[in-house]
Parts: structure tokens; C-alpha cells; sequence
């Protein structure tokens, strides 16, 4: 279906990549949001709240991000399209809802502008070393999608599909942001909502009665109700079967957990986006994701200028990992350059795709700004050999 | 239909069925409640409260957290759900912002709302969010097995208090009262009548509303403490407690086997979240306005 | 309406033994103290309620208001004719709101 006209802002604007994940929030159909304030996040439920009353929908600032990761799930059960804004700290605080959300399959967007870290560390300062706790930080086995914009119009455009991804598959979606993204402000263009596609809920057509929240489609993903409907559900963060009634045994656990993390990983391929850039023919490949991969791509440029093949992958889509297209690679390139605002964790992915087919060349950085190009191309240089 | 008619021992036919028993999800019965637990109570007089209210069931919601009380979301046949520890209010919250139509119960034990969950429900005390909350206070963490809670009693054992307990309890009533609530009562689970008038008066005033109610927990503190079973919680509750309607909640305190003072507190008007969303941005905001949630 | 067998107070009770754990809730807090413990166990080893003076139930309901595992329930033997008849009652009401 198309977006909602009263959310669009239509037009050409210049925006910063909050302000932008926002507009794309309203354009997809979101609602309904809860809150903290977190720097170098809160601009974007600044804006939500400032918009939200004109388009139609709530906005509350929680007492913590405990609370807000928890209501926006209650909002979601309510019927609204719904995400939470925060940054690391915060992000710290929301992972037990991130497992509750898991095994409830509530559909959630949870955008992370990521800044330096362990702890406060630098709170305006960016960093994307939040990469693998989104993955896996809350405990026992899960799945969860990750997209990771480079420009504040990806902020618009990509929200508009974490949004679609969270209610196709019904898990946590991530929007990986970091404080460079969320603070640059460029042209974005946003369309009438006429050419805007979101995914609807998927509504189940069954009866009151007929209705097992828990029996999922051949895709793995049950449909959905709401509150109100007169279905009578029963929702548990425990171990539950079709009925979502508590079914505490190794069947019911092994039944449950494959399918969550199943409905994922068996459409790594179908999930999966990648912008490749000359890799066909590149003895070496740059593997890059979010803000680091515009100044990967300059790196990129400076190779190639110098005779080195190169290839640029820029994962558009973070989790679940493209693991099928590193291993199609690794047998015929020499090494892949892996740069990124923190000291190796989808290298640690890059690696296990690439099992010892293909060097992996770690470009690691702490955070607090982005790579100098030199940098990268000095770990090109290196894997070229 | 003589036969029927006389006592009904058991096996029978039923010729009528329980009253509570359409609230209940029936496949989960028997509950996991503990012989002599007083939870099982507290959904009697709920459902009894909601039949008294005269609701239309499919627009009530019932939200939970974990631990003992956190199970009765799983037994009432309603749209329920069993939440994470402490966190029963903020997703009550999202719940009823996103589907204003819904009356939204919280139901949950002590340890949970007052202990890991207390600052949710300062704040949504404070907002006046439109909720109930149900709690079940029976001084104890009963599903980890008898540690010290938020509510236990100076001098009370528990196994995390091996010695007696030494740090102060909360007085839920004058926390609620101070935090905004509109409506503030405690009864135990000896008072069933009076208990079943306040939930039906709590879930048909807007605004946040409290019941606390005492509840025995014989296997882990009427044991452990020397208080015998769960009957005999219920008759200390009896012998000891005193109506005092409108009591200022300050004095209302409760001490290890002490006095138990119960009643209505608090009943007063406030506008609520929502309804001043809704008025605060029509005024600011003027026709650019969308009223939410009609 | 009474089978002979017992003299008849103004109302009755139901139980489910089954589902009963022996708390004695509506034993001690029947108003006229009118139910006992049976002699017999349950499945699970628990002595239920028996009405044990069925002269003195008034079919109050008290004792389905108290009883934490729903097994059983007081009915005035004036609500039950009617339900059973058909006519309507308390429960009947409830049964439909739910």
C-alpha cells in the first residue's frame, strides 16, 4: 500500500540525518513513539514531537529507555507503528525488550545513532561500535535486521524500509546511525506519498477463536492482532506455543527459538543489500558500512588511481549478515580491508565468511571522528601486498 | 434435576457453572498458585469487579510483569500479557496511548511494581496515566523463593534478611497518593466484598488508580516466619485490620503483624494524560490540531 | 426439589475436588459455617470441602468469592431453579459479557 499523505512531507529539504530518520518514521507510518533524551539521538523525538500532533498520533518522553524500549512494544500491541530513539547508553538499558520483542515478534524499529563508548564515553562523538550488542545483546538465541544509512537521505529512505522489514518479519529492526550521520545535514528529497510503498501489518483474516497468535505461514512469521479485537490473546515473554500459552520443555523451546532465529537466516539472501563497487575483477575488497564507507569510498578512488584492483562493498543491510556473498568472494580475492568506527566486529564477521580463503585486514578506529582516508588506503596497500 | 439440585459432592453434572470461570482461560486450570496462596482471591474479586462494570471484555487489557502475581495475565481470558520484570506499566502505557479505547488493568505482585518496577510507577502515577494497578502485596518474593522485598516487614525473616529484615518498607498507599494517584485503597484478601468495590470503582474512574491488596504467602513467608498457613494470614488479616475511609496515608503504615489499616483513601479528580494532550495542544495549537484517540 | 436425602438449607454448593488444595478458606470464612473437610483425599492428596450441614447454607457465594482455585461456588437455590430453567442469572450474564 502507499504511505499516509499526512505524514510526507514532501519535497526538497535540507536536513540532518535525524531530522531526516524522522520524516522517514512519519512517511512509513509510525505513530507512535516513546522516548528519552540521548545525545547525539534526540533530535530525532525533538522532531517526532514536534510533527506528531498535526499528523495524528502520540509521542512520550519516558521516565528511562527501560520504559520507553517497553512501551513502544505495548504500542505496537495497541495497533501503531511504532520505534524508540536512543544511543549507546541507552541502548544498554533496552536490551531486555530487544529479547522480548524477539520471542513476542512484535515489529519494532529501535534506531541507534551510535557514539563513542564503553559507558558515557563521547557522547558527541561517533563511533558504530554498537554493531555486534544490537546483534547480540540481549540474552539467548535470536535474530534481528540491521540497515545502516550513510547520508541523511538514506535516513529518510532506509526508515521507510526498516519500517517495512519490522512488520514483514515481525522482529527489532535497527537503524545503525552514527553522530556524524545524525548531525550532517545535505538535501533530501522526499516524495508524494503516492510513491511511497509501506508494508501494512499483517493482519490475520481468521475469527476470534479460529486465531493462534503463534502459528506462523510457510514464511515462518505468524500474522497479527491487536488488543481490542476480541481474540483474547495471551502474549508471554516465556517459552510459548501456538497458542502463546507458556510451554515450558525442550520441544517447545527447540520448536520456538529455530523458527525465530530460522525466519531470518533463511532469508539471509533475500534480506541481504550490498552496493558493490567494482569488486568482478578486485584482488582486494573494502568492505565498509555506514558513515565509513564515504570515506572508504575516497580510499577506494586513491587505489585504484594508483593501478591497485579494488573493490568497494558497502553493506546497506548489516544484520543478518552477507555471509553467503563474502564466501562467494574469498576463494578469488587476495584479502578484504575491513574499516569501521571501532576496533573489529564485522571484520570478526568478515573473517568467518571469508574461513581462511582470504586475508581479512582489520582497519580499526576507536571513534570520537571517522578515518582519515590514508588510513584505509594504507590497509589496502597492505592486503594488496 | 432433585439429584443435581442437592449437594453437588462432585462429578456431577453442573448445573450452573462457577461464575469466575468466563474470565478464565479454563485449559490453564489448575493455576500454579501454592495451596493457600491468596492471588487466586484477588482474580475472584476482579472478575466479579468486572462483571459489576458491566465492560465490554474485548476492550479490557490486562498487562502483568513477572513473579507470582505476574501469572494471573495468563489465566484471565482476556487480552493479556505477561511482560518483563518491573516493566508492566511502561508497556501498559504504549498499550493504552496506542488504543485509547481500552481499559487497561495492571496486575502485578509487590516486589515488581515497587521494587525493579518503581520508577515506572512513580511516573505514571505523576502523568496520571489512565491505568489501574493491582497489586498483590504478600511481603515476599514468592516465585525466586522468599527474599526480601520492598514491602517486607521491619523484623520479618527472609532469606536474603536471614537475620530479620532491618531496612525500611514502602507504605504503597502514601507513595501512590504522594506520586498523583486519583484513587488509593488497601483491603487484604479477608475482605472480599470490600476489595471487589474497589476494583470495580478503580476500573471505572479515569486516571491512575491503586488497590493494594494483602495476600498471604504461606510457603515462603507465613512459614519461614512462624505464622502458620495461608488460613491463618487470612484470619490475622481479619482480627487485626481497621476500616478507616479516608485515612491520611502517611499513618497507614504496616508493621510485622501489626495493625492493618484498610479503606479507601484517596478518591479525587485529575485530568488525565491523554485528555490534557488533548486539550493542551487545542488551545496551543488550534485547528492544526488532530485530536487523538476519539 | 429436594431428593430426600438431606435437609435443605436456602442454597448450596459446588465443588470441583479435583482442583481443590485444601486452603479451608471457605471453610473458615463461611459465614454460617456450614462447610467441613471431606474425608476423603483428592488426586493430589488434598481433603476438599464437603458441605457439611446443608441445613445452615444460605447459597451465599462467599465461599466462591474466597476460594484462590476456583473449585467452588454457592448458589441460593432461588437463582438456581431460575438458571436452570433457563431464566437467567448472574452467571448467565457473566457468561455472555465474557
Amino acid at each position: 500500500m502507499k504511505a499516509d499523505p499526512s505524514g510526507v512531507l514532501t519535497g526538497m529539504h535540507f536536513l540532518d540525518g535525524d531530522h531526516a530518520a524522522c520524516e522517514g518514521a512519519l512517511a512509513a507510518g509510525c505513530r507512535f513513539v516513546a522516548g528519552y533524551p540521548i545525545t547525539p539521538s534526540t533530535e530525532v523525538v525533538e522532531r517526532f514531537a514536534s510533527r506528531i500532533p498535526m499528523v495524528g498520533g502520540v509521542f512520550i518522553q519516558m521516565e528511562d529507555e527501560i520504559a520507553s524500549s517497553i512501551a513502544v512494544l505495548g504500542g505496537a500491541w495497541g495497533g501503531k507503528k511504532v520505534m524508540t530513539v536512543t544511543s549507546g547508553p541507552g541502548l544498554s538499558l533496552m536490551m531486555e525488550h530487544i529479547g522480548l520483542a524477539a520471542i513476542t515478534e512484535t515489529p519494532v524499529v529501535i534506531v541507534d545513532v551510535q557514539r563513542g563508548g564503553p559507558s558515557t564515553g563521547l557522547p558527541t562523538l561517533p563511533a558504530q561500535a554498537d554493531m555486534m550488542q544490537v546483534k547480540w545483546g540481549s540474552h539467548g538465541d535470536y535474530e534481528i535486521i540491521a540497515l545502516s544509512p550513510a547520508s541523511p537521505q538514506e535516513c529518510f529512505d532506509l526508515m521507510i524500509r526498516a519500517f517495512n522489514l519490522a512488520e514483514t518479519w515481525r522482529v527489532p529492526v535497527f537503524f545503525m546511525m552514527d553522530e556524524v550521520i545524525g548531525h550532517m545535514t545535505e538535501r533530501v528529497d522526499i516524495p508524494p506519498a503516492d510513491r511511497i510503498d509501506v508494508v501494512e501489518r499483517r493482519w490475520t483474516t481468521k475469527k476470534p477463536g479460529e486465531y493462534r497468535p503463534y502459528a506462523a505461514g510457510p514464511d515462518g512469521v505468524p500474522d497479527m492482532v491487536k488488543a481490542g479485537d476480541g481474540h483474547r490473546i495471551h502474549i508471554t515473554g516465556l517459552t510459548h506455543d501456538e497458542r502463546g500459552y507458556p510451554a515450558m520443555n525442550p520441544a517447545a523451546q527447540d520448536k520456538l527459538v529455530r523458527r525465530l532465529t530460522d525466519k531470518i537466516r533463511k532469508n539471509r539472501e533475500a534480506l541481504a543489500d550490498i552496493r558493490e563497487d567494482g569488486v568482478e575483477d578486485a584482488d582486494v575488497v573494502v568492505v565498509s558500512f555506514g558513515i565509513t564507507s564515504r570515506v572508504a569510498a575516497a580510499a577506494v578512488d586513491s587505489a585504484r588511481a594508483a593501478g591497485l584492483k579494488v573493490g568497494h562493498m558497502r553493506l546497506v543491510v548489516v544484520w543478518p549478515f552477507p555471509e553467503h556473498r563474502i564466501a562467494q568472494m574469498a576463494p578469488r580475492v587476495k584479502a578484504f580491508v575491513v574499516p569501521e568506527l571501532n576496533l573489529g566486529q564485522i571484520a570478526l564477521e568478515v573473517e568467518r565468511a571469508a574461513a581462511g580463503r582470504a586475508r581479512t585486514v582489520r582497519i580499526g578506529h576507536a571513534g570520537g571522528t571517522v578515518h582519515e582516508p590514508e588510513q584505509i588506503l594504507a590497509g589496502i596497500r597492505e592486503a594488496a601486498g | 434435576m432433585s439429584q443435581n439440585l442437592a449437594i453437588a459432592a462432585d462429578e456431577r453434572e453442573y448445573p450452573v457453572e462457577n461464575p469466575v470461570i468466563p474470565y478464565l482461560r479454563q485449559e490453564r486450570i489448575p493455576h500454579i498458585w501454592c495451596p493457600g496462596c491468596g492471588i487466586g482471591t484477588t482474580v475472584n474479586c476482579f472478575a466479579r469487579a468486572l462483571t459489576e462494570s458491566k465492560r465490554d471484555l474485548d476492550q479490557v487489557a490486562i498487562v502483568s510483569g513477572i513473579g507470582c502475581t505476574g501469572r494471573v495475565a495468563g489465566y484471565l481470558n482476556l487480552d493479556s500479557f505477561h511482560t518483563t520484570h518491573g516493566r508492566a506499566i511502561p508497556f501498559a502505557t504504549g498499550l493504552k496511548l496506542s488504543n485509547p479505547k481500552l481499559k487497561v488493568v495492571v496486575y502485578s505482585g509487590d516486589g515488581d511494581l515497587f521494587a525493579i518496577g518503581g520508577n515506572h510507577f512513580v511516573h505514571a502515577a505523576r502523568r496520571n496515566m489512565d491505568l489501574t494497578v493491582i497489586c498483590v502485596n504478600n511481603f515476599t518474593y514468592g516465585m525466586t523463593g522468599g527474599q526480601l522485598a520492598p514491602t517486607t516487614p521491619i523484623g520479618a525473616s527472609q532469606t536474603t534478611m536471614p537475620y530479620g529484615n532491618f531496612e525500611n518498607p514502602f507504605n504503597l498507599p502514601f507513595l501512590a497518593d504522594a506520586c498523583g494517584a486519583v484513587y488509593v485503597a488497601r483491603w487484604t484478601v479477608f475482605h472480599v466484598k470490600q476489595l471487589t468495590r474497589a476494583m470495580h470503582e478503580a476500573i471505572s474512574k479515569p486516571g491512575f488508580t491503586f488497590v493494594e491488596v494483602l495476600a498471604p504467602c504461606p510457603t515462603l513467608y507465613s512459614r519461614r516466619n512462624k505464622l502458620g498457613d495461608g488460613v491463618d494470614q487470612v484470619k490475622y488479616y481479619k482480627e487485626r485490620s481497621v476500616v478507616k475511609h479516608g485515612a491520611a496515608t502517611k499513618e497507614v503504615a504496616l508493621g510485622f503483624q501489626g495493625d492493618i489499616v484498610v479503606g479507601k483513601f484517596v478518591d479525587r479528580e485529575r485530568e488525565t494524560w491523554l485528555d490534557g494532550m488533548n486539550a493542551h495542544f487545542e488551545k496551543v495549537l488550534g485547528p492544526r490540531y488532530r485530536r487523538y484517540g476519539e | 426439589m429436594s431428593d430426600g436425602t438431606v435437609q435443605r438449607g436456602r442454597g448450596t454448593v459446588f465443588v470441583r475436588k479435583e482442583i481443590c488444595k485444601g486452603c479451608s478458606y471457605c471453610i473458615d470464612f463461611c459465614p454460617t459455617k456450614c462447610l467441613g473437610f471431606s474425608k476423603d483425599f483428592n488426586a493430589k492428596g488434598y481433603h476438599y470441602p464437603d458441605l457439611a450441614r446443608p441445613a445452615d447454607c444460605s447459597g451465599c457465594d462467599m465461599c466462591g468469592l474466597y476460594c484462590p482455585d476456583f473449585a467452588i461456588y454457592g448458589m441460593r437455590y432461588r437463582d438456581l431453579e431460575k438458571a436452570t430453567a433457563g431464566a437467567g442469572t448472574a452467571a448467565d450474564g457473566a457468561a455472555k459479557q465474557a
